[in-house]
C-alpha cells in the first residue's frame, strides 16, 4: 500500500527538485520585480494545486451529501487537508514576495484577505472532521461545499476589486520564456498533489475500515 | 475666463519633486536595499519544508492504523 502511494509522489518531487530551479533560474527576469518575481514559479503552482483541491473537496462532498457513499467522503476529507497544505504554501511564499516587491509582508486587500479566508474554511473543514464526533461527515460535507463556492470569488478578486496582487491576465499572457519554468513547476505540483491524495485518500479509508472492525469486534 | 469643457483630458499629476542630492547605492537605508536572494531562498525551502512534514505525518499515521490492524487481528478469534 504504502509503495503504491509514495511512488508517484516521489517521481512528482522528483521532477519539481531536479528541473524546475534550473529553469527556473534560466527563466528572463521580470522588469519591475526583478529576481524575487522567481517567487511565481512556486507560489501560483502551490496555489493552483489548492484550488483543484476545494474543488475535488466541494464535488465529493455533494456526492457525499446526495449518494452517502463513503468512498466520496475519504476523498473530500483528503483533499480538504491537502488544501491546507498547498494552502499554506501560497500564504507564506506570498508575502515574501510582498515584503520585496510592496514594502510590506502582508496587505488587507481583497486578494489576500479572500485566499486567507479561504484557507480558514478548509482548515475549519477539518477541525469539525477531528473533534465534531458522530454526524460530522454531514456538516463537513456543507463547509466542503461552502469553500468551493468561495473560489471564484478568490480567483477575480483581483479583477474586480482595487488590490496590490497581479491580476490573473499575467498567467495567460506570460512571456514564452517564463512558461517553461512556469508549467514544469505546475506539473510537479500537481504529481505530488495527485501522490499526496491517493494516499491520504486510502489512509482515510484504511482508518474507516480499522473503525468499522472495532466495532464489529466489540460486538462478538 | 473660459471654463474647462467637460470633454477636457484631466490635467497631469504633479511631476515628482526635483532632485537635490545625489546618494549613493551603498547609503541606502536597509529597508531600500532588501536583497531579493533570500527571501526567494526562502520561499523555495517554506516549498520543502511544508511537503516535508507533511509527508511525515502522513508516513506516521499510515504506521499507527498498520500497528491497528495488528492489535486488531490479534483480538479477533481466528477464521474471523
Amino acid at each position: 500500500m504504502l509503495q503504491r502511494s509514495f511512488l508517484p509522489l516521489l517521481l512528482g518531487g522528483f521532477a519539481l527538485v531536479t528541473a524546475a530551479p534550473l529553469l527556473i533560474a534560466a527563466a528572463p527576469a521580470e522588469s519591475t520585480m526583478g529576481l524575487i518575481q522567481k517567487i511565481f514559479y512556486f507560489h501560483v503552482p502551490a496555489w493552483m494545486a489548492m484550488f483543484l483541491a476545494t474543488v475535488v473537496c466541494g464535488v465529493s462532498s455533494i456526492r457525499y451529501l446526495i449518494a452517502r457513499k463513503p468512498s466520496s467522503d475519504h476523498l473530500a476529507s483528503a483533499a480538504a487537508e491537502l488544501a491546507i497544505v498547498f494552502g499554506l504554501i501560497g500564504l507564506l511564499t506570498g508575502p515574501l514576495w510582498g515584503r520585496k516587491a510592496w514594502g510590506h509582508y502582508w496587505q488587507w486587500d481583497a486578494r489576500l484577505t479572500t485566499a486567507l479566508v479561504l484557507w480558514l474554511i478548509f482548515v475549519a473543514y477539518t477541525l469539525l472532521r477531528r473533534f465534531g464526533g458522530p454526524g460530522s461527515e454531514r456538516l463537513a460535507a456543507g463547509v466542503g461545499l461552502f469553500g468551493m463556492a468561495n473560489v471564484p470569488f478568490v480567483y477575480w478578486s483581483v479583477n474586480i476589486w482595487r488590490t496590490v496582487h497581479p491580476k490573473t491576465s499575467v498567467v495567460m499572457t506570460l512571456d514564452p520564456g517564463m512558461r517553461p519554468a512556469f508549467y514544469w513547476s505546475l506539473f510537479g505540483f500537481l504529481a505530488i498533489f495527485g501522490a499526496l491524495l491517493a494516499a491520504r485518500t486510502r489512509l482515510e479509508a484504511l482508518r474507516a475500515s480499522i473503525d468499522d472492525a472495532y466495532l464489529a469486534a466489540e460486538d462478538l | 475666463m473660459q471654463a474647462t469643457p467637460p470633454t477636457a483630458a484631466p490635467a497631469p499629476s504633479a511631476a515628482p519633486p526635483a532632485q537635490d542630492e545625489f546618494v549613493p547605492i551603498s547609503q541606502l537605508p536597509a529597508d531600500d536595499k532588501l536583497p531579493a536572494a533570500p527571501l526567494l531562498i526562502t520561499a523555495y525551502a517554506v516549498v520543502w519544508i511544508v511537503l516535508a512534514v507533511y509527508v511525515w505525518t502522513l508516513w506516521r499515521r499510515f504506521l499507527r492504523a498498520e500497528q491497528d490492524l495488528k492489535s486488531l487481528g490479534s483480538r479477533l478469534p481466528p477464521g474471523r
